[in-house]
Protein backbone atom coordinates (compact mmCIF):
# COMPACT_ATOMS: atom_id res chain seq x y z
CA UNK A 1 0.00 0.00 0.00
CA UNK A 2 1.15 3.58 -0.91
CA UNK A 3 2.46 5.16 1.81
CA UNK A 4 2.69 8.93 2.16
CA UNK A 5 4.44 11.08 5.40
CA UNK A 6 4.32 7.42 7.31
CA UNK A 7 0.50 7.04 6.70
CA UNK A 8 -1.19 5.15 4.09
CA UNK A 9 -2.32 6.93 1.55
CA UNK A 10 -5.86 6.02 1.43
CA UNK A 11 -6.45 7.06 5.18
CA UNK A 12 -4.44 10.37 4.55
CA UNK A 13 -6.92 11.60 1.76
CA UNK A 14 -9.93 9.92 3.24
CA UNK A 15 -9.03 12.57 6.25
CA UNK A 16 -7.80 14.75 3.42
CA UNK A 17 -11.58 15.08 2.11
CA UNK A 18 -12.78 14.95 5.47
CA UNK A 19 -10.89 18.13 6.16
CA UNK A 20 -12.01 20.14 3.34
CA UNK A 21 -15.92 19.20 3.50
CA UNK A 22 -15.85 20.47 7.54
CA UNK A 23 -13.85 23.41 5.83
CA UNK A 24 -15.95 23.84 3.42
CA UNK A 25 -19.35 24.56 6.23
CA UNK A 26 -16.76 26.71 7.87
CA UNK A 27 -15.92 28.78 5.30
CA UNK A 28 -19.59 29.36 3.66
CA UNK A 29 -20.92 30.12 7.47
CA UNK A 30 -18.09 31.90 8.72
CA UNK A 31 -18.57 34.27 5.69
CA UNK A 32 -22.59 34.80 6.45
CA UNK A 33 -20.94 36.05 9.87
CA UNK A 34 -18.92 37.82 8.63
CA UNK A 35 -21.03 40.12 6.43
CA UNK A 36 -23.40 40.48 8.98
CA UNK A 37 -20.86 41.21 11.28
CA UNK A 38 -19.43 43.60 8.96
CA UNK A 39 -22.61 45.49 8.09
CA UNK A 40 -24.53 45.61 11.62
CA UNK A 41 -22.38 44.97 14.01
CA UNK A 42 -24.55 42.11 15.20
CA UNK A 43 -22.43 38.82 16.49
CA UNK A 44 -24.91 36.20 14.92
CA UNK A 45 -25.28 33.58 17.49
CA UNK A 46 -28.13 32.24 15.90
CA UNK A 47 -26.08 31.53 12.59
CA UNK A 48 -25.25 28.01 13.52
CA UNK A 49 -29.14 27.05 14.67
CA UNK A 50 -30.60 29.03 11.13
CA UNK A 51 -28.59 26.81 9.28
CA UNK A 52 -29.78 23.43 11.34
CA UNK A 53 -33.49 25.18 9.81
CA UNK A 54 -32.27 25.26 6.87
CA UNK A 55 -31.14 21.28 6.91
CA UNK A 56 -34.82 21.04 8.23
CA UNK A 57 -36.33 22.50 5.94
CA UNK A 58 -34.73 20.75 3.21
CA UNK A 59 -36.06 17.46 5.13
CA UNK A 60 -39.84 18.72 5.64
CA UNK A 61 -40.13 20.23 2.16
CA UNK A 62 -39.79 16.27 0.73
CA UNK A 63 -41.04 14.55 3.64
CA UNK A 64 -44.61 16.86 3.82
CA UNK A 65 -44.50 18.22 0.59
CA UNK A 66 -42.58 15.72 -1.78
CA UNK A 67 -40.75 18.42 -2.99
CA UNK A 68 -36.82 17.08 -3.75
CA UNK A 69 -33.40 18.20 -3.16
CA UNK A 70 -32.93 20.28 -6.18
CA UNK A 71 -36.07 22.82 -5.67
CA UNK A 72 -34.78 22.95 -2.02
CA UNK A 73 -31.18 24.48 -2.88
CA UNK A 74 -33.56 27.38 -3.84
CA UNK A 75 -36.54 27.18 -1.68
CA UNK A 76 -34.92 26.08 1.87
CA UNK A 77 -32.11 29.40 1.32
CA UNK A 78 -35.34 31.70 0.09
CA UNK A 79 -37.53 30.67 3.24
CA UNK A 80 -34.85 30.83 5.86
CA UNK A 81 -33.46 34.29 4.74
CA UNK A 82 -37.37 35.05 4.90
CA UNK A 83 -37.24 34.18 8.35
CA UNK A 84 -34.24 35.64 8.96
CA UNK A 85 -35.63 38.94 7.74
CA UNK A 86 -38.52 39.03 10.10
CA UNK A 87 -36.23 38.18 13.01
CA UNK A 88 -34.02 41.10 11.82
CA UNK A 89 -36.77 43.84 11.29
CA UNK A 90 -38.62 42.53 15.03
CA UNK A 91 -35.83 42.06 17.17
CA UNK A 92 -32.61 42.45 16.18
CA UNK A 93 -32.53 45.76 14.41
CA UNK A 94 -33.63 47.21 17.72
CA UNK A 95 -29.93 45.97 19.55
CA UNK A 96 -27.69 48.07 16.74
CA UNK A 97 -27.40 51.18 18.91
CA UNK A 98 -26.66 49.24 22.14
CA UNK A 99 -23.95 47.68 23.20
CA UNK A 100 -22.75 44.82 20.90
CA UNK A 101 -23.06 42.37 23.98
CA UNK A 102 -26.35 42.85 23.23
CA UNK A 103 -27.37 41.62 19.87
CA UNK A 104 -25.12 38.63 20.66
CA UNK A 105 -26.87 38.18 23.68
CA UNK A 106 -30.29 37.99 21.83
CA UNK A 107 -29.35 35.90 19.07
CA UNK A 108 -27.84 33.50 21.42
CA UNK A 109 -31.03 33.22 23.15
CA UNK A 110 -32.75 32.72 19.35
CA UNK A 111 -30.42 29.74 18.73
CA UNK A 112 -31.49 28.08 22.30
CA UNK A 113 -35.24 28.80 21.30
CA UNK A 114 -34.99 27.36 17.75
CA UNK A 115 -33.09 24.48 18.90
CA UNK A 116 -35.70 24.01 21.78
CA UNK A 117 -38.58 24.28 19.37
CA UNK A 118 -37.09 21.60 16.79
CA UNK A 119 -35.20 19.32 19.88
CA UNK A 120 -39.09 19.38 21.19
CA UNK A 121 -40.59 18.63 17.31
CA UNK A 122 -38.08 16.17 16.08
CA UNK A 123 -36.21 14.81 19.20
CA UNK A 124 -33.02 15.44 19.95
CA UNK A 125 -31.61 12.18 17.66
CA UNK A 126 -32.96 13.87 14.31
CA UNK A 127 -33.85 12.44 10.89
CA UNK A 128 -32.22 11.36 8.14
CA UNK A 129 -32.23 12.35 4.50
CA UNK A 130 -30.34 11.36 1.25
CA UNK A 131 -28.36 12.45 -1.65
CA UNK A 132 -30.37 12.97 -4.71
CA UNK A 133 -30.35 9.60 -7.16
CA UNK A 134 -27.68 11.96 -9.37
CA UNK A 135 -25.17 12.54 -6.90
CA UNK A 136 -25.39 9.13 -5.29
CA UNK A 137 -22.72 6.26 -5.85
CA UNK A 138 -18.78 6.70 -6.03
CA UNK A 139 -15.54 7.64 -7.84
CA UNK A 140 -12.65 5.73 -8.30
CA UNK A 141 -9.77 8.78 -8.41
CA UNK A 142 -7.28 5.67 -8.71
CA UNK A 143 -5.55 7.54 -4.96
CA UNK A 144 -8.72 6.75 -3.69
CA UNK A 145 -12.48 6.56 -3.71
CA UNK A 146 -14.57 9.60 -3.61
CA UNK A 147 -18.26 9.63 -2.65
CA UNK A 148 -19.49 11.70 -5.36
CA UNK A 149 -21.94 13.83 -2.95
CA UNK A 150 -18.97 14.81 -1.22
CA UNK A 151 -17.04 15.94 -4.23
CA UNK A 152 -20.01 18.30 -5.42
CA UNK A 153 -20.19 19.44 -1.61
CA UNK A 154 -16.97 20.69 -2.18
CA UNK A 155 -17.21 22.25 -5.30
CA UNK A 156 -20.50 23.62 -4.53
CA UNK A 157 -19.08 25.75 -1.18
CA UNK A 158 -16.47 26.31 -3.57
CA UNK A 159 -18.44 28.28 -6.12
CA UNK A 160 -20.73 29.86 -3.47
CA UNK A 161 -17.84 31.16 -1.74
CA UNK A 162 -16.06 32.83 -5.28
CA UNK A 163 -19.35 33.99 -6.06
CA UNK A 164 -19.94 35.85 -2.30
CA UNK A 165 -16.62 36.91 -2.56
CA UNK A 166 -17.09 38.45 -6.34
CA UNK A 167 -20.46 40.30 -5.23
CA UNK A 168 -18.77 41.62 -2.61
CA UNK A 169 -15.62 42.96 -3.45
CA UNK A 170 -16.29 43.53 -7.36
CA UNK A 171 -19.67 44.61 -7.68
CA UNK A 172 -21.26 48.15 -7.26
CA UNK A 173 -23.81 46.18 -4.64
CA UNK A 174 -20.77 45.12 -3.02
CA UNK A 175 -19.25 48.61 -2.90
CA UNK A 176 -22.48 49.82 -1.45
CA UNK A 177 -22.04 47.14 1.37
CA UNK A 178 -18.67 48.23 2.00
CA UNK A 179 -18.83 51.38 2.12
CA UNK A 180 -22.07 51.12 4.36
CA UNK A 181 -20.06 49.26 6.64
CA UNK A 182 -17.23 52.34 6.57
CA UNK A 183 -20.12 55.23 6.76
CA UNK A 184 -23.50 53.85 7.24
CA UNK A 185 -24.27 57.54 7.76
CA UNK A 186 -22.40 59.09 5.03
CA UNK A 187 -24.27 56.84 2.62
CA UNK A 188 -27.83 57.37 3.85
CA UNK A 189 -27.48 60.62 3.51
CA UNK A 190 -26.47 60.29 -0.69
CA UNK A 191 -29.75 59.05 -0.54
CA UNK A 192 -29.73 55.23 0.08
CA UNK A 193 -32.16 53.44 2.42
CA UNK A 194 -29.63 51.86 4.93
CA UNK A 195 -31.93 50.74 7.04
CA UNK A 196 -33.14 48.60 4.27
CA UNK A 197 -29.74 47.47 2.89
CA UNK A 198 -28.84 45.93 6.08
CA UNK A 199 -32.13 44.24 6.67
CA UNK A 200 -31.24 42.72 2.76
CA UNK A 201 -28.11 41.87 4.38
CA UNK A 202 -28.67 40.14 7.49
CA UNK A 203 -31.54 37.99 5.54
CA UNK A 204 -28.88 37.07 2.41
CA UNK A 205 -26.27 36.54 5.38
CA UNK A 206 -28.71 33.54 6.78
CA UNK A 207 -29.84 32.66 3.24
CA UNK A 208 -26.44 31.28 3.15
CA UNK A 209 -26.67 29.64 6.30
CA UNK A 210 -29.68 28.07 5.12
CA UNK A 211 -28.50 27.23 1.56
CA UNK A 212 -25.02 25.53 3.53
CA UNK A 213 -27.57 23.56 5.83
CA UNK A 214 -29.24 22.61 2.49
CA UNK A 215 -25.85 20.96 1.60
CA UNK A 216 -25.36 19.45 4.98
CA UNK A 217 -28.78 17.43 4.68
CA UNK A 218 -27.45 14.21 3.10
CA UNK A 219 -23.85 14.59 4.58
CA UNK A 220 -24.60 14.61 8.21
CA UNK A 221 -27.73 13.53 9.97
CA UNK A 222 -30.52 16.18 10.50
CA UNK A 223 -30.95 17.28 13.93
CA UNK A 224 -31.14 19.89 16.54
CA UNK A 225 -28.06 20.45 17.36
CA UNK A 226 -26.04 19.94 14.62
CA UNK A 227 -25.33 23.37 13.83
CA UNK A 228 -24.20 24.38 17.55
CA UNK A 229 -21.97 21.35 16.99
CA UNK A 230 -20.59 23.48 14.07
CA UNK A 231 -20.85 27.11 15.11
CA UNK A 232 -18.41 26.98 17.87
CA UNK A 233 -15.58 26.10 15.38
CA UNK A 234 -16.87 28.73 12.85
CA UNK A 235 -16.33 31.09 15.93
CA UNK A 236 -12.62 30.78 15.98
CA UNK A 237 -12.31 30.78 11.93
CA UNK A 238 -14.18 33.91 12.21
CA UNK A 239 -11.58 35.22 14.95
CA UNK A 240 -8.71 33.84 13.52
CA UNK A 241 -9.40 35.09 9.85
CA UNK A 242 -10.21 38.93 11.07
CA UNK A 243 -13.58 39.69 11.84
CA UNK A 244 -15.63 41.01 8.93
CA UNK A 245 -13.05 40.16 6.34
CA UNK A 246 -14.33 38.29 3.36
CA UNK A 247 -11.77 36.36 1.71
CA UNK A 248 -9.98 36.03 5.01
CA UNK A 249 -13.47 33.98 6.35
CA UNK A 250 -12.99 31.58 3.07
CA UNK A 251 -9.39 31.24 3.23
CA UNK A 252 -9.43 30.42 6.75
CA UNK A 253 -12.29 28.37 6.72
CA UNK A 254 -10.51 25.99 4.63
CA UNK A 255 -7.34 26.04 6.05
CA UNK A 256 -8.50 25.26 9.41
CA UNK A 257 -10.62 22.11 8.05
CA UNK A 258 -7.70 21.09 5.83
CA UNK A 259 -5.49 21.29 9.89
CA UNK A 260 -8.13 19.64 11.44
CA UNK A 261 -8.69 16.19 8.70
CA UNK A 262 -4.49 16.11 9.17
CA UNK A 263 -4.77 16.24 13.08
CA UNK A 264 -7.13 13.54 12.88
CA UNK A 265 -4.08 11.40 11.20
CA UNK A 266 -1.71 12.20 12.71
CA UNK A 267 -2.47 12.95 17.25
CA UNK A 268 -6.04 11.91 17.22
CA UNK A 269 -6.65 13.20 20.32
CA UNK A 270 -6.24 16.82 19.57
CA UNK A 271 -8.32 17.19 16.29
CA UNK A 272 -11.10 18.60 18.84
CA UNK A 273 -9.02 21.29 20.26
CA UNK A 274 -6.76 22.01 17.43
CA UNK A 275 -8.40 24.96 15.87
CA UNK A 276 -8.53 26.06 19.96
CA UNK A 277 -4.71 25.72 19.76
CA UNK A 278 -4.23 27.78 16.46
CA UNK A 279 -6.63 30.71 17.48
CA UNK A 280 -4.46 31.66 20.37
CA UNK A 281 -1.24 30.91 18.60
CA UNK A 282 -2.64 33.63 16.01
CA UNK A 283 -4.58 36.14 18.44
CA UNK A 284 -1.72 36.09 20.57
CA UNK A 285 0.89 37.25 17.20
CA UNK A 286 -2.00 39.18 15.48
CA UNK A 287 -4.99 40.45 17.81
CA UNK A 288 -6.76 41.69 14.41
CA UNK A 289 -6.49 38.18 13.35
CA UNK A 290 -4.87 37.07 9.96
CA UNK A 291 -6.76 39.10 7.39
CA UNK A 292 -8.51 41.63 9.77
CA UNK A 293 -7.68 45.63 9.65
CA UNK A 294 -6.07 46.55 12.94
CA UNK A 295 -9.10 47.70 14.59
CA UNK B 1 -34.78 77.17 -3.00
CA UNK B 2 -33.58 76.40 0.77
CA UNK B 3 -35.23 78.05 3.45
CA UNK B 4 -33.99 77.53 7.19
CA UNK B 5 -35.74 78.84 9.76
CA UNK B 6 -35.70 78.72 13.73
CA UNK B 7 -33.46 75.77 13.62
CA UNK B 8 -31.84 74.15 16.78
CA UNK B 9 -30.10 71.20 16.90
CA UNK B 10 -28.41 68.92 19.95
CA UNK B 11 -25.50 66.46 20.33
CA UNK B 12 -27.75 64.38 22.75
CA UNK B 13 -27.51 67.61 25.90
CA UNK B 14 -25.77 69.71 23.94
CA UNK B 15 -27.23 72.30 22.39
CA UNK B 16 -25.51 73.44 19.34
CA UNK B 17 -27.81 75.62 16.94
CA UNK B 18 -30.08 78.42 18.62
CA UNK B 19 -32.56 79.21 15.85
CA UNK B 20 -30.50 79.50 13.02
CA UNK B 21 -32.36 81.75 9.92
CA UNK B 22 -30.81 82.24 6.05
CA UNK B 23 -32.28 81.37 2.87
CA UNK B 24 -30.12 80.09 -0.12
CA UNK B 25 -31.86 81.20 -3.82
CA UNK B 26 -31.40 78.83 -6.94
CA UNK B 27 -28.09 79.74 -8.41
CA UNK B 28 -26.68 81.31 -5.76
CA UNK B 29 -23.29 80.38 -3.67
CA UNK B 30 -23.61 81.40 -0.59
CA UNK B 31 -21.19 80.90 2.94
CA UNK B 32 -21.61 80.36 6.52
CA UNK B 33 -18.77 82.05 7.89
CA UNK B 34 -17.78 81.61 11.45
CA UNK B 35 -14.92 80.87 14.23
CA UNK B 36 -14.15 77.23 15.54
CA UNK B 37 -16.95 75.69 17.24
CA UNK B 38 -19.29 78.39 15.87
CA UNK B 39 -21.97 75.35 14.98
CA UNK B 40 -21.43 75.82 11.05
CA UNK B 41 -20.64 72.05 10.46
CA UNK B 42 -23.43 71.16 12.59
CA UNK B 43 -25.82 73.02 10.67
CA UNK B 44 -25.16 71.31 7.39
CA UNK B 45 -25.53 68.20 9.39
CA UNK B 46 -28.83 69.34 10.38
CA UNK B 47 -29.77 69.54 6.97
CA UNK B 48 -28.67 66.17 6.09
CA UNK B 49 -30.80 64.58 8.75
CA UNK B 50 -27.14 63.76 10.61
CA UNK B 51 -27.87 65.52 14.14
CA UNK B 52 -29.32 63.47 17.15
CA UNK B 53 -31.98 66.15 17.12
CA UNK B 54 -33.27 69.31 15.66
CA UNK B 55 -35.99 71.12 15.25
CA UNK B 56 -37.71 74.35 13.58
CA UNK B 57 -37.76 74.24 9.63
CA UNK B 58 -36.01 72.88 7.07
CA UNK B 59 -37.74 74.11 3.63
CA UNK B 60 -35.95 73.04 0.01
CA UNK B 61 -38.04 73.61 -3.25
CA UNK B 62 -40.70 74.36 -1.11
CA UNK B 63 -41.19 70.74 0.49
CA UNK B 64 -40.43 70.95 4.73
CA UNK B 65 -38.07 68.69 5.65
CA UNK B 66 -37.52 68.76 9.28
CA UNK B 67 -39.00 65.33 10.01
CA UNK B 68 -37.19 63.74 7.05
CA UNK B 69 -34.87 60.45 7.43
CA UNK B 70 -30.95 61.73 5.77
CA UNK B 71 -31.90 59.15 2.87
CA UNK B 72 -35.16 61.14 1.81
CA UNK B 73 -32.86 64.45 2.41
CA UNK B 74 -30.59 62.66 -0.27
CA UNK B 75 -33.19 62.04 -2.61
CA UNK B 76 -34.74 65.49 -2.89
CA UNK B 77 -31.56 66.17 -4.33
CA UNK B 78 -29.64 67.79 -1.75
CA UNK B 79 -25.76 66.70 -2.47
CA UNK B 80 -23.20 66.46 0.94
CA UNK B 81 -19.91 66.54 1.23
CA UNK B 82 -18.63 66.49 4.31
CA UNK B 83 -15.66 67.77 6.52
CA UNK B 84 -14.01 65.03 6.93
CA UNK B 85 -14.58 64.60 3.17
CA UNK B 86 -16.08 61.06 3.64
CA UNK B 87 -13.95 59.08 1.42
CA UNK B 88 -14.20 55.42 1.60
CA UNK B 89 -11.18 53.58 2.63
CA UNK B 90 -12.41 50.17 1.32
CA UNK B 91 -13.46 51.11 -2.05
CA UNK B 92 -11.04 52.33 -5.09
CA UNK B 93 -11.53 56.06 -6.25
CA UNK B 94 -13.73 54.99 -9.21
CA UNK B 95 -16.27 53.04 -6.63
CA UNK B 96 -16.17 56.30 -4.29
CA UNK B 97 -17.08 57.88 -7.72
CA UNK B 98 -20.12 55.75 -8.32
CA UNK B 99 -21.30 55.28 -4.92
CA UNK B 100 -23.94 58.04 -4.55
CA UNK B 101 -26.47 56.94 -6.54
CA UNK B 102 -28.21 59.39 -9.27
CA UNK B 103 -31.67 61.00 -7.50
CA UNK B 104 -32.66 63.46 -10.60
CA UNK B 105 -31.88 64.11 -14.27
CA UNK B 106 -29.24 66.39 -15.24
CA UNK B 107 -26.25 65.38 -13.18
CA UNK B 108 -22.91 65.52 -15.11
CA UNK B 109 -21.32 63.05 -16.59
CA UNK B 110 -18.67 60.88 -16.21
CA UNK B 111 -16.73 62.11 -19.41
CA UNK B 112 -17.42 65.46 -18.08
CA UNK B 113 -16.04 64.83 -14.35
CA UNK B 114 -13.16 63.37 -15.47
CA UNK B 115 -12.36 66.58 -17.80
CA UNK B 116 -13.01 68.38 -14.31
CA UNK B 117 -10.82 66.55 -12.49
CA UNK B 118 -8.00 64.71 -15.07
CA UNK B 119 -6.65 63.07 -11.90
CA UNK B 120 -9.64 60.59 -10.96
CA UNK B 121 -9.16 59.13 -14.12
CA UNK B 122 -5.78 58.28 -13.69
CA UNK B 123 -6.22 56.73 -10.25
CA UNK B 124 -9.47 55.26 -10.81
CA UNK B 125 -8.21 51.54 -9.38
CA UNK B 126 -6.32 52.59 -6.22
CA UNK B 127 -8.38 52.74 -2.80
CA UNK B 128 -9.82 56.35 -2.15
CA UNK B 129 -7.92 57.30 0.63
CA UNK B 130 -4.11 56.37 -1.40
CA UNK B 131 -5.03 60.53 -2.79
CA UNK B 132 -3.72 63.05 -1.74
CA UNK B 133 -5.57 65.54 0.78
CA UNK B 134 -6.36 67.72 -2.19
CA UNK B 135 -7.38 64.99 -4.49
CA UNK B 136 -9.86 63.39 -2.04
CA UNK B 137 -11.58 66.93 -1.80
CA UNK B 138 -12.23 66.51 -5.71
CA UNK B 139 -13.44 62.92 -5.38
CA UNK B 140 -15.29 64.30 -2.71
CA UNK B 141 -16.97 67.04 -4.41
CA UNK B 142 -17.67 64.94 -7.78
CA UNK B 143 -18.89 62.32 -6.59
CA UNK B 144 -21.75 64.63 -5.82
CA UNK B 145 -21.88 66.32 -9.33
CA UNK B 146 -23.03 63.37 -11.29
CA UNK B 147 -26.14 62.36 -8.80
CA UNK B 148 -28.25 65.24 -10.17
CA UNK B 149 -28.74 67.32 -6.97
CA UNK B 150 -28.84 70.98 -7.38
CA UNK B 151 -27.46 71.85 -4.17
CA UNK B 152 -24.48 71.37 -2.98
CA UNK B 153 -23.25 71.44 0.77
CA UNK B 154 -19.44 71.87 1.26
CA UNK B 155 -18.17 71.52 4.38
CA UNK B 156 -14.78 73.25 4.51
CA UNK B 157 -13.00 72.18 1.06
CA UNK B 158 -10.01 74.32 1.47
CA UNK B 159 -9.57 72.64 5.03
CA UNK B 160 -5.22 71.68 5.30
CA UNK B 161 -4.49 72.01 1.69
CA UNK B 162 -1.96 73.88 0.28
CA UNK B 163 -2.23 77.69 -1.24
CA UNK B 164 -2.25 75.95 -5.36
CA UNK B 165 -4.91 73.27 -4.48
CA UNK B 166 -6.99 75.81 -2.84
CA UNK B 167 -6.75 77.59 -6.08
CA UNK B 168 -7.84 74.82 -8.20
CA UNK B 169 -10.61 73.86 -5.91
CA UNK B 170 -11.96 77.66 -6.26
CA UNK B 171 -11.84 77.54 -10.16
CA UNK B 172 -13.87 73.97 -9.71
CA UNK B 173 -16.51 75.78 -7.16
CA UNK B 174 -16.93 78.78 -9.91
CA UNK B 175 -17.30 76.30 -12.85
CA UNK B 176 -19.86 74.52 -10.98
CA UNK B 177 -21.37 77.32 -10.00
CA UNK B 178 -21.36 78.52 -13.68
CA UNK B 179 -22.92 75.11 -14.41
CA UNK B 180 -25.64 75.73 -12.78
CA UNK B 181 -25.86 74.23 -9.54
CA UNK B 182 -26.39 76.11 -5.64
CA UNK B 183 -23.90 75.61 -3.39
CA UNK B 184 -23.76 76.50 0.72
CA UNK B 185 -20.10 76.77 0.97
CA UNK B 186 -18.71 76.38 4.61
CA UNK B 187 -15.12 77.97 5.35
CA UNK B 188 -13.13 79.64 7.43
CA UNK B 189 -10.90 80.61 4.64
CA UNK B 190 -12.58 84.32 3.90
CA UNK B 191 -10.39 85.34 1.02
CA UNK B 192 -11.24 82.05 -0.74
CA UNK B 193 -14.77 82.49 -0.20
CA UNK B 194 -14.55 86.54 -0.98
CA UNK B 195 -14.18 85.06 -4.33
CA UNK B 196 -16.64 83.30 -5.04
CA UNK B 197 -19.81 83.53 -3.04
CA UNK B 198 -22.59 85.96 -3.59
CA UNK B 199 -23.77 86.58 -0.05
CA UNK B 200 -22.20 85.42 3.62
CA UNK B 201 -23.84 84.71 6.68
CA UNK B 202 -22.22 85.37 9.59
CA UNK B 203 -22.24 82.19 12.73
CA UNK B 204 -22.00 82.87 16.06
CA UNK B 205 -22.76 80.35 18.95
CA UNK B 206 -25.03 78.24 16.61
CA UNK B 207 -26.85 81.63 15.30
CA UNK B 208 -26.63 83.97 12.33
CA UNK B 209 -25.51 87.35 13.56
CA UNK B 210 -25.47 88.95 10.25
CA UNK B 211 -25.51 88.85 6.36
CA UNK B 212 -22.98 90.71 4.52
CA UNK B 213 -23.54 90.66 0.56
CA UNK B 214 -20.68 90.60 -1.90
CA UNK B 215 -20.28 94.08 -2.74
CA UNK B 216 -20.37 95.30 0.91
CA UNK B 217 -17.42 92.41 1.38
CA UNK B 218 -14.41 94.51 0.96
CA UNK B 219 -15.92 97.82 3.29
CA UNK B 220 -16.22 95.57 6.37
CA UNK B 221 -13.50 93.31 5.62
CA UNK B 222 -11.56 94.79 8.91
CA UNK B 223 -14.45 94.23 11.05
CA UNK B 224 -15.32 90.83 9.90
CA UNK B 225 -11.97 89.66 9.86
CA UNK B 226 -11.77 90.11 13.60
CA UNK B 227 -15.23 88.69 14.63
CA UNK B 228 -13.56 85.69 12.82
CA UNK B 229 -10.40 85.73 14.70
CA UNK B 230 -8.40 86.21 11.81
N1 LIG C 1 -20.50 64.80 17.44
C1 LIG C 1 -20.55 65.80 18.37
N2 LIG C 1 -20.94 65.52 19.64
C2 LIG C 1 -21.00 66.49 20.57
N3 LIG C 1 -20.71 67.80 20.34
C3 LIG C 1 -20.31 68.13 19.10
C4 LIG C 1 -20.21 67.15 18.05
N4 LIG C 1 -19.81 67.78 16.92
C5 LIG C 1 -19.66 69.07 17.25
N5 LIG C 1 -19.96 69.29 18.55
C6 LIG C 1 -19.92 70.60 19.24
O1 LIG C 1 -20.85 71.45 18.59
C7 LIG C 1 -20.31 72.75 18.47
C8 LIG C 1 -20.35 73.18 17.01
O2 LIG C 1 -19.50 72.34 16.25
P1 LIG C 1 -19.36 72.45 14.68
O3 LIG C 1 -18.57 71.28 14.25
O4 LIG C 1 -20.70 72.64 14.08
O5 LIG C 1 -18.53 73.77 14.53
P2 LIG C 1 -17.91 74.43 13.23
O6 LIG C 1 -18.46 75.78 13.15
O7 LIG C 1 -18.08 73.54 12.06
O8 LIG C 1 -16.39 74.49 13.64
P3 LIG C 1 -15.06 74.20 12.77
O9 LIG C 1 -14.75 75.46 12.09
O10 LIG C 1 -14.04 73.85 13.80
O11 LIG C 1 -15.35 73.07 11.85
C9 LIG C 1 -18.91 72.71 19.05
O12 LIG C 1 -18.97 73.22 20.36
C10 LIG C 1 -18.57 71.25 19.09
O13 LIG C 1 -17.75 70.95 20.18
MG1 LIG D 1 -16.85 72.43 10.92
Amino acid sequence: MLMILGKPAPLLFGQLLLGIINGSFYAMLSLGLAIIFGLLNVINFAHGALFMVGAFVTWGLLHYLGIGYWPAMVLAPVMVGAFGLGLERTLIRFTYKLDILYGLLLTFGLALVLQGLFTNAYGSSGVSYSAPDLLSGTLNLGFMYLPVYRGFVVAAAIIICVAVWFVIEKTSLGALLRASTENPALVQAFGVNVPRVIALTFAAGVALAGLAGVLAAPLYSVNPGMGTDLINTVFAVVVIGGMGSIGGAILTGFGLGIIQGFTEVYYPAASSVVVFAVMAVVLLARPAGLFGRAA
Amino acid sequence: MLEIADLNAWYDESHVLHGMKFEVREGECVTLLGRNGAGKSTTLKAIMGLVPKRTGSIRFRGAELIAARPDTIGRAGIGFCPEDRGIFAGLTVEENLMLPPVVAPGGMSIADIHELFPNLRERAKSPGTKLSGGEQQMLAIARILRTGAKLLLLDEPTEGLAPVIVQQIGHMIAEIKRRGFTVLLVEQNFRFAAKLADRHYLVEHGQVVDMIPAHELAARAESLNQRLGI
